[in-house]
């Protein structure tokens, strides 16, 4: 057990090294200059120069490696080159921007997604399960930012029941809050209900051809009481692993859906300081993701554990 | 099983907490609505691009002055619709005989929004600071000036190192900026100026809350609650209006888009003209460039009326070289070069170098994607080889053509006002042109008597575009929508300022 803990530790570890070393040669190679952008169209030679110097761009590579991880297992992660700015309350800030804008997405598209996909499944070789697997092909096919301006034309445009874009925050306004929120949660979500249906519909066919639903149909149970009883449980297993990697990227990904609906998240926080070359901020935003997906995985694993009687400690 | 359960509940509620303030991150500390339309004295204007920060004495970028210069900062002197020097917190001043030094007579009733009296003592300072502390290049604006200092605390005497026309207009711009010497450390969040707004909240990504400023020494403005909210998409920026989310937009950045609001009854376009001259820049020190028939050629086969009605939807203006029609010394020279393919195949030919491929290399900008591909196949028509790539801007853009001059042509809007002296007068930047009569022309008519200034530029914009060192493939239109009612907004935009305090609802 205990060696188990310390594997995983190790290996999490790995991870995370490999990932700044990773994320910070690839910004150490990009061409393009912060002190450059930051001084604009106008800049001096030796103006853009000392500023290098100021930021400590001039400093061999593993000494600003160092000085940066230094810094985050400190917890500080250091001021953005362009807004001069502590980094951490901005990503901090953004990041439960877009989490309650990818957390809400995610739970409307697992609503409709496991009763859809349930019936699906059930009914694969009918006419109606036909058709919604043509329909989530349609959701899958999809831009998130097409079904959002789509969205915004029709509800917010032309029927004026909802804001075109937007952001409150919660503690603020809470009302316009919620209504903000809708639009781009449900661009987001008919994309991930599509692509979940899709996996929950294949799950639930494999688990319909185990031995214990054929037994719990032979003892007289209908085929939906039986998948409901025994079957849905193991079939979430697939699903709940599509749902956290999902998730993960979303936070990122979501970055078109932020752009067209002015939402300020984390996706347009690290577009920007891309565009800007600021460096820092970029490094700093990767590795939150990388910690984020990590996390995600960990709880995904308990959550495997919660689900799948099969895979309890004990278990035979 | 029911303590992981309860565990988990309980960390997702502590989350929720927590997460009840996203996206609020703000400074400083005074929470606000965001403005919107409906309420009488409150307005919500839309704009473009964000500011990085708030401190333009370390950062470049049109942004920040943009919404912080007359609102917030206030200048000595202003610039008004017809590019006239006008009186701000400096009421009146002279200029002595050999026009080297400017007394300055202030107004006695401003403070800074923190309490303190505006003096000449502040002015002094400011003006001083701009050579020791900041690092944006525009600051060599002040380099001709050799001391400030408060004669009393309304008398302010500026000496100049010799005669400059330029310096008493370059006041009027970000340079020129008055502020207090309590109040200099923190200026990427916290402005302190004298101006009829002050800074409420900056909510970074997503708009900037400006209040009216209740110490202000002179007219109040109509609105007292403005919000500039910053939109990345263009079809977004127009969303927001159609929906009232805004009440103006402050710069249109899709023109073909105007049509929805120009049929409207609820909005009226305003359409006028800014400094922002796109630029057909070459770089001038290298080959086929260097060949003034080459410049010449590609001049001629550009037709900047086909130009402007395919990618910028027919709006802006033509000009013949880098000088607005709101300067003093505008003049006409579109006749220049007129659209003659013949003439540019007679050209091109007779330099020898119509082999010889042209590397257009344009910046991820809307109006060089647009104009780009228009530029390569009307040149292509004439003879020449193009190439065509997009650099990423700024990051991108500003290694490769701005520092290393690694190009041949590019398109890039130059919009900082009077620029002409900035672009073609140094032969270090990045046009790399290199002409002693205009470097001649431009010294002299900064020195020159007032009266002879205006036909010395004119000289220098002339030589500048029959040399063909540029091509001006057109004058950025200032495109701004707005509900119907608004009032004050400015047609011509002639500042670096969006400014506000002359808006009113009628």
């Amino acid at each position: 057990m205990l060696l188990r803990i310390l594997q995983r530790t190790g290996v999490l570890l790995a991870s995370l090294l490999a990932s700044s070393v990773l994320v910070f040669a690839f910004m150490a190679v990009l061409p393009g200059d912060p002190a450059r952008v930051a001084l604009g169209v106008n800049a001096s030679d030796e103006a853009v120069a000392e500023l290098r110097t100021q930021f400590g761009l001039d400093r061999p590579l593993i000494e600003q490696y160092l000085s940066w991880v230094g810094g985050l297992l400190r917890f500080d992660l250091g001021e953005s080159y362009v807004s001069r700015a502590a980094i951490g309350p901005q990503i901090a800030d953004r990041l439960q921007v877009s989490l309650w804008l990818v957390v809400t997405a995610m739970v409307i598209a697992l609503v409709v997604a496991v009763p859809f996909g349930t019936v699906m499944a059930v009914r694969h070789r009918h006419v109606s399960g036909l058709l919604l697997s043509a329909l989530s092909q349609v959701g899958v096919a999809i831009p998130a930012f097409l079904a959002g301006i789509l969205l915004i034309t029709v509800f917010a445009v032309k029927l004026g029941w909802l804001p075109a874009n937007g952001w409150t925050p919660p503690n603020q306004d809470p009302v316009q809050f919620v209504r903000q929120l809708i639009l781009p949660a449900l661009s987001l979500a008919i994309v991930q209900a599509a692509v979940l249906t899709r996996y929950v519909r294949s799950s639930v066919l494999d688990v319909q051809r185990e031995d214990y639903i054929r037994t719990a149909r032979a003892k007289g149970r209908s085929s939906m009481a039986a998948l409901r009883h025994h079957g849905l449980r193991n079939a979430g297993v697939p699903v709940v692993t599509v749902l956290a990697l999902q998730l993960a990227t979303l936070l990122i990904g979501a970055v078109v859906v932020e752009r067209v609906f002015v939402i300020p998240g984390l996706g347009s926080l690290l577009l920007d300081a891309v565009s800007n070359r600021d460096l820092i901020m970029v490094q700093d935003v990767v590795m939150i993701l990388v910690i984020a997906v990590l996390f995600v995985n960990f709880l995904v694993d308990l959550l495997y554990v919660a689900i799948d009687p099969r895979l309890r400690a004990g278990a035979r | 099983m029911k303590l992981t359960r309860l565990a988990a509940t309980g960390a997702a509620l502590c989350l929720l907490a927590s997460a009840c303030s996203a996206g609020s991150s703000s400074t400083p500390g005074a929470s606000s609505g965001g403005g919107s339309a409906g309420d009488d004295t409150k307005l919500s204007v839309g704009l473009v691009a964000e500011p990085a920060s708030l401190d333009f004495t370390t950062t470049d970028g049109a942004a920040i002055p943009q919404a912080l210069l007359y609102n917030v900062y206030e200048t000595l002197v202003k610039v008004d619709q017809q590019g006239e020097v006008v009186p701000s917190l400096a009421k009146k001043w002279t200029v002595s005989d050999d026009r080297k030094t400017y007394t300055f007579d202030l107004v006695d009733n401003a403070t800074f929004s923190n309490g303190q009296k505006f003096t000449a003592k502040d002015a002094a300072f400011s003006i001083n600071r701009v050579k020791k502390d900041w690092t944006i290049s525009l600051k060599s604006a002040m380099d001709v000036v050799s001391d400030a200092k408060a004669v009393s605390d309304t008398q302010l005497e500026v000496t100049l190192a010799k005669p400059s026309n330029n310096w008493l207009y370059k006041m009027t711009t970000r340079v020129g900026a008055m502020m207090s010497e309590s109040a200099v450390d923190k200026l990427a969040t916290e402005p302190v100026g004298t101006g009829p707004f002050t800074l409420e909240k900056w909510t970074r990504g997503d708009s900037i809350a400006l209040k009216g400023n209740d110490k202000y020494w002179g007219e109040k403005p109509f609105f007292q609650d403005v919000t500039l909210k910053y939109f990345k998409d263009a079809t977004a920026l127009n969303n927001a209006l159609l929906t009232s989310t805004i009440d103006v937009i402050g710069t249109v950045q899709a023109p073909e888009s105007l049509a929805q609001f120009e049929g409207n009854d609820k909005f009226e376009v305003i359409e006028g003209t800014t400094n922002g001259e796109v630029l057909l820049s070459f770089n001038n020190s290298k080959a086929p460039l260097n060949d003034k028939r080459v410049r010449q050629a590609v001049r001629h086969a550009i037709d900047h009326k086909a130009l402007l009605e395919t990618c910028w939807a027919g709006r802006g203006e033509l000009i013949g070289s880098m000088v607005p029609p709101t300067d003093p010394w505008y003049e006409d020279l579109t006749g220049l070069y007129p659209y003659d393919k013949a003439k540019a195949k007679a050209l091109l030919q007779e330099s020898g170098k119509a082999s010889t491929p042209l590397r257009l290399r344009i910046p991820s900008l809307p109006y060089a994607v647009s104009c780009g591909q228009v530029v390569k196949s009307q040149l292509e028509q004439a003879g020449f080889t193009v190439k065509l790539d997009q650099l990423e801007f700024p990051a991108a853009w500003l290694t490769t053509v701005f520092k290393d001059a690694d190009y041949d042509m590019s398109i890039i809007s130059h919009v900082e006002p009077r620029d002409i002296g900035a672009i073609f007068g140094d032969p270090k930047y990045y046009t790399r042109y290199d002409n002693k009569d205009v470097q001649s022309a431009l010294a002299a008519a900064d020195e020159a008597p007032e009266d002879q200034q205006v036909e010395l530029m004119k000289k220098a914009a002339r030589t500048v575009s029959e040399d063909a060192a540029g091509d001006f493939l057109f004058l950025l239109p200032n495109l701004i929508v707005a509900e119907k009612g608004i009032t004050g907004l400015p047609k011509n935009a002639i500042s670096e300022s969006f400014d506000l305090t002359g808006l009113k609802r009628s």
